[in-house]
């Protein structure tokens, strides 16, 4: 009996998901909706429980609280074999005793759909390594066999494709590579993609949505742009790029602005980009939105200055050259100016004012670890 | 000086120690073409008799079948449930798996004769007819030890990630076991086979205590040297030992043939 192929991907819904091992619990309490069809990136440090989510959405692991849904059919009770997911594995977990063919064709064959090896050999072509279907998955290099693996899963047509950091054994060049075939692939399929990563840049690039996960919770969520731009916490600001955060007290506001003191400097952030408008607080601004200047610049209500600072440390980098600055009273902060061939030229020592505009700060729920309040 | 006799050295330590292993079955080889007669010690003339007519001295061959019989029953059933509880103890935590690992152990560092006289008193408490029966329960007991170890080392090799992506792609867990687990087991578990097979068919202590009147060819072997090993004797152990070597070249030029062709495909 041959059972249709599913043509689009489906909703994934967790609701409530607690998550209990002997002597820890890896998952609080998780709500998440990855709508179908749509890129979704789970990222986080390691332990975080991101792969502990995935493999409770393939039926690897059952939750000890909580309800998953696969477009909405309650699949929670449901063992591994019988949901209609596929899972690239971290490790490929290709079989070693068959042939690559045999391996794609191998889900194919359990649901006994029709023509296994034609099937198998069209996911070979998609992903170019038709000639290599009658090798054993050891002949094979890193990057030939997670693209098996990705032809393995993807060639039953899951309603949804569970990625478990499937780029982590590649080298950079390779991974920039898969990176883009695989959001090309899944823009092609048109399924939903579970996407596991602690790579931000890998989760920035590929994902429609990505979900910042630390300590079993979900700390923020949204599109990369979003998430980059306006860092809710400081988990996420630090994770997510680099971040430079400023603590201090509230010392005024205005009718769309916050601002701190933050050892005799003024520092403003826009009402709808902080989090908490009173109290202490911290706000952030990204390296690449701020420049020095080796004059103090006139103050202007739009731009935050602080210093005079010392240049500590230079890092070249290629595309940019890295600052590390030491404003006294304030501690370290970083700027990063890109290699246009004409960066100011600026000597270890030197003292530089550091600027940049209102609008690019942005206001965290919490505090960095040491200042919290008494 | 010192360089010239290190070369030599090594080497000649290498021959002799292979002649001193290999002397008993040379001899055993050789004297299984005596022309003898009662006893099978003194070189008579060389004859194929031995080996055309080897079921003629009674007994011999008999004893021989039995122990090939007990030796397939013991293998099957210590391979299948060994292998069982090696995946078991692997894969699986459970209470008591400390205990099972070192209790499985134990057999094997017990002295036979311990073992042997132990079995076979507790088979006289419960009143179990001693024969074919009882020597098969005492070797599948110390072959079990054996297997689960073999496996075991297979079982901890095995990527966790293999059987899972089995599930994962609609694989139902006897399905798993049978198109990924046990194929990939394999090698650990005819290792295993072979080396309870070669266990039971060699062993003596233990069968002794608990054979009863059943002949296998290792206590025939012991009863016939009180009056001189007859020919037929060595006939058997040269076959066998010829058909080992036979089964471990297979091997070996199997295996070798396999490493070509995929070095010739990649």
């Amino acid at each position: 009996m041959a059972k249709e192929f599913v043509a689009r991907g489906a909703d994934l819904e967790l609701k409530g998901i607690r998550k209990e091992f002997p002597g820890f619990v890896a998952i609080e309490n998780l709500d998440l909706t990855v709508p179908a069809g749509e890129f979704f990136a789970l990222l986080g440090p390691s332990g975080c429980g991101k792969t502990t989510t995935l493999r409770l959405v393939a039926g690897l692991e059952t939750p000890t609280k909580g309800k998953i849904l696969i477009g909405k059919t309650d699949v929670t009770e449901t063992k591994p074999h019988e949901r209609p997911v596929n899972t690239v594995f971290q490790s490929y977990a290709l079989f070693p005793h068959m042939t690559i063919l045999e391996n794609v064709a191998f889900g194919l064959r359990q649901r006994k759909i029709d023509d296994p090896l034609g099937k198998a050999k069209q996911a070979l072509n998609m992903v170019q390594l038709s000639h290599l279907a009658e090798r054993k998955p050891q002949q094979l290099s890193g990057g030939q066999q997670q693209r098996v693996a990705l032809a393995r899963a993807l060639v039953n047509r899951p309603s949804l494709l569970l990625l478990d950091e499937p780029l982590g054994a590649l080298d950079l060049k390779l991974r920039r590579e898969m990176q883009i075939e695989l959001k090309a692939i899944q823009i092609e399929v048109g399924l939903t993609f579970l996407h596991v990563t602690h790579d931000q840049e890998e989760a920035m690039d590929m994902a429609d949505t990505v979900a910042v996960m630390n300590q079993g919770r979900i700390e923020q969520m949204g599109a990369p742009e979003a998430l980059y731009d306006r860092p809710k916490t400081v988990f996420v600001a630090k994770f997510l790029g680099q971040s430079n955060l400023l603590v201090g007290e509230v010392s005024s506001t205005s009718a769309n602005s916050v601002s701190i003191d933050v050892a005799g400097n003024k520092i403003s952030v826009p009402k709808d980009r902080a989090e908490k408008h009173s109290g202490k607080i911290a706000v952030g601004f990204r390296p690449e939105k701020a420049t020095f200047h080796t004059k103090k610049p006139t103050a202007k209500s739009d731009t935050n200055v602080i210093g005079p600072g010392e240049i500590l440390d230079i890092r070249f980098t290629g595309v940019s050259n890295q600052y590390l600055i030491e404003v006294p009273n304030l501690g370290n902060i970083t700027v990063f100016a890109q290699n246009m061939g004409q960066s100011p030229v600026i000597e270890l020592g030197e003292k530089v004012w550091i600027s940049w505009s209102v609008d690019h700060s942005f206001g965290l729920a919490d505090l960095p670890a040491g200042n919290e309040e008494e | 000086m010192k360089f010239t006799l290190g070369k030599f050295a090594l080497p000649l330590y290498a021959v002799l120690t292979f002649i001193y292993l290999l002397i008993p079955i040379f001899y055993t080889f050789v004297f299984s073409f005596n022309d003898s007669l009662k006893t099978n010690l003194i070189w008579r003339g060389f004859t194929f008799d031995k080996w055309l007519n080897v079921c003629q001295r009674e007994g011999v061959c008999q004893a021989f079948g039995n122990s090939i019989f007990i030796g397939l029953i013991s293998t099957i059933f210590a391979t299948a449930l060994g292998t069982a509880i090696a995946i078991a103890l692997v894969r699986y935590r459970f209470r008591f798996r400390s205990s099972v690992n070192l209790l499985l152990f134990l057999p094997m560092a017990t002295p036979e004769v311990v073992l042997g006289a132990g079995l076979a008193s507790q088979f006289f408490n419960l009143g179990v007819q001693k024969g074919t029966f009882t020597i098969i329960l005492a070797h599948i007991m110390f072959c079990l030890s054996f297997v689960v170890v073999t496996v075991k080392a297979r079982v901890a090799s095995l990527d966790p990630a293999l059987e899972e992506a089995g599930r994962d792609l609609y694989a139902n867990p006897r399905q798993v076991f049978w198109k990924i687990t046990f194929p990939l087991l394999l090698p650990g578990i005819s290792a295993a086979a072979l080396l309870s097979f070669a266990l039971s068919f060699d062993d003596f202590i233990i069968t002794n205590f608990n054979a009863g009147a059943d002949m296998t060819f290792p206590r025939y072997v012991y009863t016939a040297a009180a009056r001189g090993v007859p020919a037929e004797a060595n006939v058997i152990g040269s076959a066998v030992f010829i058909l080992a070597i036979v089964i471990v070249l297979a091997t070996q030029i199997n295996g070798e043939i396999k490493r070509r062709r995929l070095a010739k495909k990649a």
